[in-house]
């Protein structure tokens, strides 16, 4: 066993045919990577493609239920973040998780600082090689500041300096560069560089090609939770890649029903609000699905919250039917007829703690109410039609909320916003965390309500639900309208590069 | 207050060290007791001058601080214990109870079974939040009632008095030891012990680190779980210690002995600077909070404040160490991203 270690051919982690589900969610259905030491591997694949998951398991959050993972040959077993540290392992998440009431030496060295006589932490010795990696690695952090107030990517350079004093073999970014400015992305490269060439294995997962194909020196593309081929990034292309990512029939799961598309119900004109999203304009018919595509934090939710009144925005219109909405103002939202299903249905769409027909009826109390008073039977009644139409699976109307699946929790926060009688209906994310048999059930739905002559706007991140689904595409990057699409010209490819390319900006 | 300024004086300037002693938020709360200490003695010069004043002063909040440290401990992990009063309570009967049921005991084996009770107490509450993942308020409201509810069924209408315990352990009350109080260097020595252990060791470092954010202290691998319910056992064998403490001091001991200590304990702890949102502060402010809460009380009926008015007080030093944290905390933010700015 000892041998192996100092072979430098072993690879530094192995995982193959890993499998991880949350209940009857299949979040992983086979993962494999194989990392050589000395070496930047990209991990790349739509959002859901399990990218997220395997470094999960890697990192000791998750444990596996089945497949092979191999540390330096040996196989290992992790339960906790704890024990996978032990073993060298240092994960960079996109969002760095650091102290923000201790110093920056503090967050580097917690729960194994140097310690002197009687377990007493050396603070001079710790401070000392906090100096010399930053030293190191090029980088001027004051060692002694607090974290709270640091730039995410002086952040990541604390989190790479955490994994240098742990003399980490194997360092995981998760999305590093895609809060970081282009001199900050240039230093951290020059920096994953510099452990490379010391004989650690790194990943970067990353949806920027340019990044990956400048970085990195070879690649794996997962795609539904699966692997799909790993492959020398010198031996490829963006094009390649694109295709290795999508590929797939997208278009015999969405049962799109023909509507009769009329006239603009929803007009956005020049919304701005500095540092989230710029110049947006875009209408959506009645009978029209437009489908708003786009990475994770391309702004694409907060510019519905906005047009709903429940985010800022500094300049630009929302128009309903003609008729300008205040800003700021949910209520007049809702009383124009728009409809927001937010992406967070546990945190923001209905309240778990309550029943069925309290959720559905919600958003119409006032109108159900009585001389004040809501009876719980005109309550039930209201709420029996919607359960009805939407196919909601309850015991009974008075169970909890939070008692229902997924995909029903989702179809009592529709019905909630339906029993409001809206004209605009927009929906963020409508099938997360959704098995795929519910999954068709709501995209039916959509599709159906389309038809009644609702005019909804849809943000999802899996693509073949976009495309599926929508009359039009549009596509956000980093808070601008990129590309739009109809829905003969809308293929995975185009809306993949409106997505990622750091070029040909509109 | 809490980590910033260690190293700063080896490479900055020489002055760091003493800018930052100026500038902690400790030196205020202190400031302020001097003031308060101050005022009554101009009023009245036996607040500080005379023997029974001067020995007052010292004597009456060091149970209290003995308790705030632990409580303090404990809002530093982002938790809060709401059931020390009642700890204090059950402690200081069992003590009495001890003497009379036992007689010729040694007071040192009083003293560890107190210590111990009130950490057994203090473990059930730890247990409960760190296991049941309950939120500490809730649970230690809880327990609060349970632990007062068995030492009213246990002391009934029955009352602990001086001559039941023995000479030896009133002494404790009373004497002094060149003019200081033996309580109060008992508890100045639990303080120093405390703030010591929170500051150099590495358990100690972790209490902070999980108040600060307990989603990144769990990502860090470090034992949020032992570690919690660590911090809430040291809070009640305190609480047991100042239960013990009470006894020896006050002679009689009924079952409402510590009521409300609770809120006091938890008051002295954010007037000194530990935030209720975990993370920050140090024991030393919570004891000198103790101390400005219990001397205000003391003094202004000195200065001439109506009894109506003195609890009003001590809510508005609450709320006004609030605010100032807050402004306190903005301010810094803004520095901390400027120098950041400035930097580059």
């Amino acid at each position: 066993m000892t041998d192996t270690v100092s072979d430098p051919a072993t690879p530094a982690l192995e995982l193959s045919r890993v499998v991880k589900s949350f209940g009857p969610v299949v979040a992983l259905r086979s993962g494999s990577l194989t990392l050589q030491k000395g070496s930047i591997h990209a991990l790349i694949g739509e959002n859901g493609a399990g990218k997220s998951t395997l470094v999960k398991i890697v990192a000791g959050l998750y444990r596996r239920d089945a497949g092979d993972f191999r540390l330096e040959g040996d196989p290992v077993d992790f339960h906790s973040t704890a024990q996978s540290k032990a073993a060298g392992i240092a994960v960079i998440y996109q969002e760095p998780t650091l102290f923000p009431d201790l110093s920056v030496t503090e967050n580097i060295f917690m729960g194994r600082q140097p310690t002197g006589r009687l377990g007493r932490i050396d603070r001079k010795a710790m401070r000392q090689e906090a100096t010399e990696i930053f030293e190191r690695l090029g980088v001027r952090i004051d060692p002694d500041r607090l974290t709270e107030g640091l730039s995410i990517a002086d952040q990541q350079i604390i989190e790479i300096a955490k994994a240098i004093s742990l003399d980490a073999r194997v360092l995981i970014m998760d999305e590093p560069t895609a809060a970081l400015s282009g001199v900050e992305v240039e230093r951290l490269f020059a920096v994953a560089r510099q452990l490379r060439d010391e004989g650690r294995a790194l990943v970067f997962i990353s949806h920027r090609f340019d990044e990956v194909f400048e970085l990195c020196d070879t690649v794996t593309v997962m795609r539904d939770g699966s692997y799909i081929d790993t492959m020398p990034i010198a031996e490829t292309s963006v094009d390649d890649l694109v295709r290795l990512m999508v590929g797939r029939d997208v278009t015999e799961m969405f049962p799109k029903l023909e509507a009769e598309i009329g006239d603009d119900v929803l007009v956005v004109e020049g919304l701005n609000q500095k540092g989230v999203f710029k110049n947006i304009s875009f209408s959506v018919r009645s009978g029209e699905i437009v489908g708003l595509a786009g990475l994770v934090g391309a702004g694409r939710s907060e510019v519905v919250r906005a047009i709903f009144g429940v985010d800022p925005y500094e300049s630009g219109t929302v128009k309903v039917n003609g008729k300008v909405l205040p800003k700021d103002n949910p209520r007049a939202a809702m009383a124009e007829g728009v409809a927001l299903v937010p992406e967070d249905r546990r945190k923001q769409g209905q309240v778990l703690d309550q029943s069925v027909a309290l959720n559905i009826t919600m958003a119409i109390r006032n109108r159900l109410a009585k001389a004040g008073l809501i009876w719980s039977s005109i309550e039930n009644e209201a709420a029996a039609i919607w359960a009805s139409r939407l196919e909601v699976k309850t015991a009974a109307l008075d169970a909890e909320g939070g008692t229902l699946s997924g995909g029903n929790q989702q179809k009592v926060v529709l019905a909630k916003w339906l029993a409001s009688n809206p004209k605009v209906l927009i929906i963020d994310e409508p099938t997360r965390g959704i098995d795929v048999g519910t999954k068709a059930e709501v995209h039916r739905l959509i599709s159906k309500l389309a038809q009644e002559g609702l005019a909804i706007l849809m943000i999802s991140s899996e693509l073949p639900e976009v495309l599926g689904m929508a009359d039009r595409v549009l596509v956000m990057r980093a808070g601008e309208i990129t590309g739009e699409f109809d829905r003969s010209e809308a293929t995975p490819e185009a809306v993949m590069f409106a997505a990622t390319a750091e070029e040909d900006v509109a | 207050m809490t980590s910033t300024s260690w190293g700063a004086a080896e490479q900055k300037s020489p002055f760091a060290s003493l800018t930052h002693i100026i500038k902690a938020r400790e030196t205020g709360i202190a400031i302020a007791l001097i003031a308060v200490i101050v005022a009554a003695t101009a009023v009245n010069p036996s607040f500080l001058f005379s023997n029974d004043g001067f020995r007052d002063l010292l004597l009456t909040p060091s149970l209290l601080m003995v308790t705030a440290v632990g409580v303090g401990v404990v809002i530093i992990t982002r938790n809060v214990d709401l059931s020390v009063g009642s700890t204090v309570g059950l402690t200081a009967y069992m003590t009495g109870r001890m003497f009379i049921d036992f007689p010729g005991i040694q007071p040192v084996f009083v003293f560890l079974a107190g210590i111990a009770l009130g950490g057994l107490l203090g473990l059930i509450n730890g247990a409960l939040v760190a296991f049941g993942k309950v939120p500490a308020l809730v649970i230690t409201l809880g327990t609060m009632y349970i632990y007062r509810g068995i030492n009213v069924a246990w002391a009934g209408s029955d009352r602990i008095n001086a001559s039941d315990m023995p000479a030896s352990f009133r002494e404790l009350g009373t004497q002094e030891i060149l003019r200081i109080p033996v309580l109060t260097i008992i508890a100045v020595v639990v303080l120093v012990i405390a703030a010591w252990y929170l500051k150099n060791l590495r358990s100690g470092r972790e209490l902070y680190a999980i108040g600060s954010d307990p989603d990144a202290a769990h990502l860090y691998g470090l034992k949020v779980t032992r570690n919690v319910l660590a911090a809430f056992i040291v809070c009640g064998a305190l609480a047991g210690m100042a239960g013990v403490l009470y006894a020896a001091r006050y002679g009689t001991v009924s079952s409402n002995a510590g009521y409300g200590w609770e809120l006091q304990a938890i008051g002295a702890a954010v007037i000194g600077g530990v935030a209720i949102s975990g993370g920050v502060g140090t024991v030393w402010g919570a004891a000198i909070g103790a101390y400005l809460l219990l001397t205000i009380n003391r003094a202004l009926p000195i200065i001439g404040i109506q009894d109506f008015w003195q609890r009003a007080v001590v809510g508005i030093l609450i709320i006004g160490a609030i605010v100032l944290d807050r402004v306190l905390a903005v301010r810094q933010h803004q520095r901390l991203v400027e120098s950041r700015e400035g930097a580059k």
